[in-house]
């Protein structure tokens, strides 16, 4: 490998993000169209995505031939890990205000719909009889009767699927400090199979879900809270699993070093991330 | 180390653009070249914006429907807001941050050049999607720009295309401010402490801050829009046990540190300029330092009073009425600041410098009539009338787009290398000036008289006020036309700029030549902070 510059790498020209957006723009006029019932939109939506994963590959393929050529310095690894640390804070963020919604509902919005301070009247004159109590589909019964998802089948193992990955992970993390490069390409293997097999799972919850307990995207604020959380959380585990294989595939060509492997670390931080989150909604949305 | 002495690679120095004509710039990973599309976007979309604008005061020239249905007209108010936030004056401080953040702080680059370029290249894809929705059975989003259940909800097939192009803005917002925190915590000059930074380099970085906390909860606040209208969810639906107002608490989480998102690089910009035509050093740096985290950290957990009228319990009231007026502290502490810089100082009135006086006035009477809409009892008479309407125009026109313009002055010689038309500049001032207090000023009599905002019409009392608001509007938005042939002109060539431009400011920025070269730092220089004597 090349000795690493001491000048901070500027590229001197990108094609990928200007395509990219044009991809998105694809996209989601397209999916636009679709929601207003123009069946053409799929072929936009299509379209816009498979430019937009081109353009991912081929801009992530750039970045790692840069990075194998070793003109990346310790500056430039700085950047990635500060620019992912952040980007995982904006996730955060945005799964926060998710959780706030079902705080909102559970605390503020079903106690006054029930007539909590100085609620009495709305309860009254609209909602009479109504009673906070959670789960809810709401006074308006929205979507029909459902059972609540129980929290001690599929998401229990779910969890205990999610905490071994990140066991794994991490065992994978130090074989590769170690140099012990055969112990990592096993668990970091089994590390994305159990994000698949939660996936997999999570697809069967959803499927009982729909099938046997009537809880659905329509099932009131509890339908709305519970399938947004989880559907977005299983948005990235699929992207967290996805970069997992690409890691993996990378070790396999013998990529990274004891002392350098950000590509690494950065999925690391961001499986660990979706571990968290699923730790709250295992709480939150499950179990209380 | 980004470069040291001992570096032996090849200097970029003297080379430019490896693309020529369009694909420079639409693969360029230069801050510079950023910064200049960021600019021009910007400057486009404040006459985009500004047409629309137009259009809402011709209507109002006169009580009664003149020109536009009240369905369009309320189409042209969230369309402005929408272009004028997202599409003017947050490009146009992206812009700034993009050319000069590098420059201040000696770095060779934007950290990550090539997320640069994405974050610019969302942003016009963003605005057609969200110009596109004017085209649409229907029309255009005609909820405001906030949004709001249910009345969002009525929108036609336009409904989605909004919602995404909100999207692609956020994306875009993210990445930027990703890259600015970034460039700054790392590329900074080794010498440079972080409390010696250039205030715009703070303003900047807590701005940064600010973008990633606030723009995904505004996307998710959005998704949770669509799904409610697609998917038939119910977080902004009583009978499903949710909650409109629900929307208003994530709108305005986002929606007030988006309003410091705006306004902290504007008091950075100001923060140069005083100093620079005071020939003094900013009076209490850090103080100003701290005054902006303060207002940052504030703008957290005062939103809702934006929302007093919606049924808070009264302990919500309270506590958003008196954290809100907390933010008065900081910000006195601010204007007090920048008015003891100029004290004593040996003071020239060169076109940025009277946009900076004009903003510190200006901006006061905004953030005055602030004080009096954070008072919830007052609030509910204020409530969506004229007097918002004047408040905030007061904030975000003489206010950050006063600093914006003042910016452009300041730095055009250093971008351009030319000085621009000075005699033009100062009556660019003017104009603006007298014109935009001539528009906004009368709102806040016919707003206190109780002139509802987002109706086409109104009591034929309100007449007088409103012809003079409107007769304003046409004359500030025709005194941009000056700024624009200004612009051209010093960019077409004019007497030439120094390096250091100004009388001796202060700041690294000053110490590369004017126009910058295309790699300007590609090693570290040496920031000595100046010895000001005394």
């Amino acid at each position: 490998m090349a000795q690493p510059s001491n000048k901070y790498y500027i590229p001197e020209s990108t094609r990928w993000p200007v395509i990219i957006s044009a991809g998105l723009f694809i996209m989601f006029a397209g999916v636009a169209i679709l929601l207003n019932g123009g069946e053409i939109g799929q072929y936009a939506t299509y379209v816009g995505f498979a430019i937009i994963i081109a353009m991912v590959f081929s801009w992530f393929n750039e970045v790692i031939g840069e990075s194998e050529g070793g003109i990346f310095n310790d500056r430039v690894d700085t950047s990635f890990r500060m620019g992912m640390f952040w980007f995982i804070f904006s996730e955060v963020m945005f799964f926060a205000v998710f959780f706030s919604a079902l705080w909102y509902a559970r605390n503020l919005s079903l106690p006054w719909l029930a007539g909590e301070g100085n609620n009495l009247f709305t309860n009254q004159l609209l909602w009479e009889g109504f009673e906070n109590a959670w789960p809810s589909n709401g006074p308006g019964g929205m979507g029909g009767t459902f059972e609540p998802m129980a929290a001690m089948g599929i998401p229990a193992i779910n969890t205990a699927i999610l905490l071994s990955s990140g066991v794994t992970l991490t065992i994978a993390h130090h074989a590769l400090k170690a140099g012990k490069r055969g112990i990592l390409n096993i668990f970091l293997a089994l590390t994305f199979i159990l994000g698949f097999i939660f996936l997999a799972l999570q697809v069967e919850e959803y499927i009982e879900a729909y099938h046997q307990l009537n809880l659905t995207l329509e099932s009131g604020i509890y339908g709305a809270t519970f399938f947004m959380l989880t559907g977005f959380h299983g948005l990235h585990v699929t992207i967290g699993a996805t970069m997992l294989l690409v890691i993996w595939l990378r070790c396999l060509k013998g990529h990274f070093t004891p002392t350098k492997h950000f590509a690494f670390e950065g999925v690391a931080w961001y499986w660990h991330f979706v571990d968290v989150v699923w730790l709250g909604l295992f709480i939150f949305v499950y179990w209380l | 180390m980004s470069a040291t002495a001992a570096d032996i690679h090849d200097n970029h120095d003297d080379h430019g653009p490896v693309h020529t004509g369009i694909k420079r710039w639409l693969f360029t990973t230069n801050h510079k070249d950023i910064g200049t599309l960021y600019l021009v976007f910007s400057l486009i979309m404040l006459f985009v914006g500004g047409l629309m604008a137009m259009i809402i005061r011709a209507e109002l020239f006169q009580p009664g429907l003149q020109f536009v249905n009240p369905n369009f007209f309320n189409q042209m108010v969230t369309l402005h807001a929408l272009v004028m936030v997202f599409g003017m004056i947050m490009p146009a401080f992206a812009g700034f941050a993009n050319w000069m953040i590098p420059l201040m702080i000696g770095a060779p680059d934007m950290a990550l050049p090539r997320l640069n370029n994405w974050s610019f290249w969302l942003l016009p894809f963003a605005v057609v999607l969200l110009a596109s929705t004017l085209f649409m059975p229907g029309g255009a989003p005609a909820s405001g720009w906030t949004l709001y259940p249910p009345l969002v909800l009525q929108t036609g097939d336009a409904f989605p295309f909004a919602i995404f192009a909100v999207h692609l803005l956020g994306i875009s917002s993210i990445m930027a401010a990703i890259n600015i925190i970034v460039t700054i915590m790392n590329l900074r000059t080794p010498s440079m402490s972080l409390m010696q930074m250039p205030l715009f380099v703070w303003g900047w970085l807590i701005t940064a801050y600010l973008l990633i906390a606030v723009m995904p909860v505004l996307a998710g606040g959005v998704t949770m829009l669509l799904m409610d209208q697609f998917f038939a969810t119910s977080f902004f639906q009583a009978a499903g046990g949710g909650d409109p107002v629900l929307f208003q608490h994530i709108f305005w989480f986002f929606g007030h540190p988006e309003v410091y998102i705006i306004i902290l690089p504007a008091f950075g910009i100001i923060s140069q300029i005083i100093p620079a035509f005071s020939r003094k050093p900013l009076f209490g740096h850090s103080a100003m330092i701290y005054a902006m985290a303060s207002i940052a950290f504030l703008s957290f957990i005062v939103w809702a009073h934006h929302m007093f009228t919606v049924g808070m319990p009264l302990a919500g009231q309270m506590f958003f009425m008196l954290s809100t007026m907390l933010i008065a502290i900081p910000t006195g502490v601010k204007v007090f600041n920048w008015t003891a810089t100029m004290w004593q100082g040996s003071l020239s009135f060169e076109t940025p410098m009277l946009f900076a006086i004009a903003f510190l006035f200006l901006f006061t009477i905004g953030g005055f009539s602030g004080l009096m809409m954070a008072m919830a009892p007052p609030d509910f008479q204020y409530h969506d009338t004229y007097f918002i309407v004047a408040h905030f125009h007061y904030v975000l026109v003489p206010g950050a787009m006063f600093a914006a313009i003042a910016g452009c002055y300041f730095w055009l010689p250093k971008w351009t290398g030319h000085m621009y038309d000075e005699r033009l500049g100062q009556i660019h001032f003017w104009l603006s000036t007298i014109f935009v207090n001539l528009t906004f000023f009368p709102q806040h009599f016919v707003g206190l008289a109780g002139m509802p905002r987002r109706i086409p019409d109104y009591a034929v009392q309100f007449t007088n006020f409103n012809a003079m608001s409107s007769i304003g509007s046409f004359g500030f938005g025709l005194s941009q036309l000056l700024l624009v042939y200004v612009i051209y002109k010093c960019v077409k060539g004019a007497r030439k700029a120094t390096a250091e431009v100004w009388d001796s400011p202060e700041g690294l920025e000053w110490t590369v030549p004017s126009p910058v070269p295309y790699h300007a730092f590609d090693k570290a220089p040496t920031y000595t902070p100046r010895n000001w004597g005394g």
